[in-house]
């Protein structure tokens, strides 16, 4: 399948970034799992984390690899899709297909590159909100992500109280910390460093920062594990070889996995949209969007919250998932707090999870009724 | 089980807002959701009796009492429901305040220590009771501070809260606890249970 097979969604209204700037007549690339019912009130809108896509479940059928969720989104899975038309999109800032720094415009039939204006967590939401028009849904079931899906989640339910019946944050926060824009940067300073990331411009002399980009993405997946997963998965278990070679080959497993993770991330995802989608992390922070007082981001909300975190992620804690809790329960809105035991790190919503995709089942199927 | 919760659904009036702290496996919020067009959420601390009420549909924050309650405004409820768990925290004091803090008002039942079958336990067996509202043995029982209902309306001169309404409980039979019957019925209740305001 090609990249202009993918379904998309032309915004033709103007849409203003929080940047200044103003986007118009841009694709929004999305797939959608199970069918719409006739009164449109069982749509799940999901939002991908840093690095998915719209290909949330079944094959990916440009990377030929399981989708993202495929553990918690199908036929009788937590996210039911024989009872749930469930929609994703790829965010604006991404590279599969949605308009973003690798968008050829039209006009100067140029690669935008990094005069892709920057973007903001609001500004995704935003521009996903014309999936709702286009399906004509009046009022989503509900909305779900965790990490940076998370905080799209956080902004959805900001920004259209009146939109969504039920909201799922899952492992993520409401203002970007220290530590994780530090992450980032360390990965943005990565992808700059190389050569061939050429001040963006790289697809028209044909060339990419690989090295970068994969030092940027081996960084980023430590962080997403947890010390006590890497030891038990690798230890200091040797890769096909019997003994050290006293060398600075990949003697460690856990060195060639985080090797082949790099490989295969440049392969599917563009550097340019990892700088420009991490920037709109680190500029998230609902808290300050509302003068400090983050409960003041949903002061209008009738919607049914349920935040869930996992004691072993570093980059979401629960005490940050809880801050979400905390504020909504200062309105007094209706939300139910579970935090999972996992040993999995932060990607542990990405994995075979059985408490946690059982609660997530349940809080669905019982807000169904 | 069934009595305390129907005494308890009795003494809350429809359309308030309830918080049942220690809502375990959430028994009561159901009965209450379904003798009552009530508003009521549960806090608990155990990940096993979350997900149990996550899968009846019922709204419960994972939290502990001792800590968590602090996250909730000044008078965000009207009644907070306390059943049967006082004696298991640390800081009984403390949490007293929370509730009366978080909650206009508040229901704390207690398994009553004074009643006459724990009394002959220890006197004639010697060894620390065990009965139906108390079946744990005195190395694996949660309660860390047993009282007894004439230690809880002292408890409340000392620390200065009001008990506007106190039922004696033994098996079926309720009665009105007063202070001319407070000997007797702290000798043959097997629970208290009292609403208190600030």
């Amino acid at each position: 399948m090609d990249m202009d097979k993918l379904k998309t969604l032309l915004v033709k209204k103007p849409l203003k970034l929080d940047c200044g700037k103003t986007i118009k007549d841009f694709p929004i690339a999305y797939e959608t799992y199970g069918i719409l019912n006739e009164k449109k009130d069982n749509a799940i809108l999901v939002f991908h984390a840093l690095t998915g896509d719209q290909f949330v479940t079944g094959i990916n059928p440009i990377t030929k690899k399981d989708g993202w969720w495929s553990f918690a989104v199908g036929p009788r899975k937590a996210i039911d899709t024989n009872k749930f038309f469930v929609i994703c999109a790829n965010v604006i800032g991404g590279c599969m297909g949605s308009y973003g720094p690798s968008y050829k415009d039209s006009n100067t039939n140029k690669i935008l590159g990094i005069n892709f204006p920057i973007i903001t967590i609001n500004d995704m939401v935003n521009a996903q909100y014309s999936l709702l028009e286009f399906f004509k849904i009046e009022k989503l079931f509900s909305v779900i992500g965790g990490s940076m899906g998370g905080m799209q989640v956080l902004q959805f339910a900001s920004n259209f109280p009146d939109k969504v019946k039920t909201v799922i944050p899952i492992a993520c926060t409401s203002s970007h910390s220290a530590q994780n824009i530090a992450f980032n940067e360390l990965g943005r300073q990565a992808i700059t460093a190389d050569n061939n990331w050429n001040n963006g411009d790289y697809s028209t002399k044909n060339i990419n920062p690989n090295k970068g980009l994969a030092v940027a993405r081996m960084a980023a997946h430590i962080t997403y594990l947890s010390k006590k997963g890497l030891q038990e998965k690798f230890g200091r278990k040797l890769q096909e070889r019997d003994d050290l070679k006293f060398g600075f080959d990949a003697d460690f497993q856990i060195e060639s996995y985080l090797r082949y993770q790099g490989s295969v991330f440049v392969d599917r995802f563009d550097a340019n949209s990892y700088l420009y989608i991490t920037r709109a992390m680190d500029y998230f922070d609902l808290t300050k969007q509302f003068d400090g007082n983050l409960a003041k981001a949903f002061l209008n909300t009738k919607a049914k919250f349920f935040v869930i975190s996992f004691t072993s992620d570093s980059l979401y804690p629960t005490q940050e998932n809880k801050e979400i809790v905390i504020a909504l329960n200062s309105i007094g809105a209706d939300v139910g707090f579970v935090e999972i035991n996992s040993d999995k790190g932060h990607d542990s919503f990405l994995l075979d999870v059985p408490d946690f995709l059982n609660a997530l089942k349940n809080f669905l199927e019982k807000s169904n009724n | 089980m069934k009595q305390e919760f129907n005494i308890i659904a009795n003494n809350i009036e429809n359309g308030t807002r309830v918080l049942d702290v220690g809502c375990g496996d959430g028994v009561l919020i159901e009965y209450l959701k379904k003798e009552k067009s009530i508003d009521v959420r549960g806090l608990e601390i155990s990940k096993d009796k979350v997900q149990k009420c996550i899968s009846k549909g019922l709204t419960v924050i994972e939290g502990n009492a001792e800590i968590d309650l602090k996250q909730f405004p000044d008078n965000s409820f009207d009644y907070v429901v306390l059943s049967q768990t006082l004696q298991a925290f640390i800081n009984p004091e403390l949490v007293i305040k929370e509730l009366l803090r978080v909650g206009k008002r508040a229901i704390v039942t207690i398994p009553n220590f004074g009643f006459w079958k724990i009394r002959l336990h220890l006197l004639i067996k010697g060894t620390m009771p065990v009965t139906k509202t108390l079946p744990d043995e005195w190395h694996n029982t949660p309660n860390l501070h047993m009282c007894t209902i004439k230690d809880f309306v002292e408890f409340s001169n000392k620390i200065n809260f009001k008990i506007f309404k106190s039922i004696a409980m033994n098996k079926k039979k309720t009665s009105l606890i007063n202070n001319k019957n407070l000997f007797t019925k702290n000798l043959f209740s097997e629970l208290g249970i009292f609403l208190i305001e600030k």
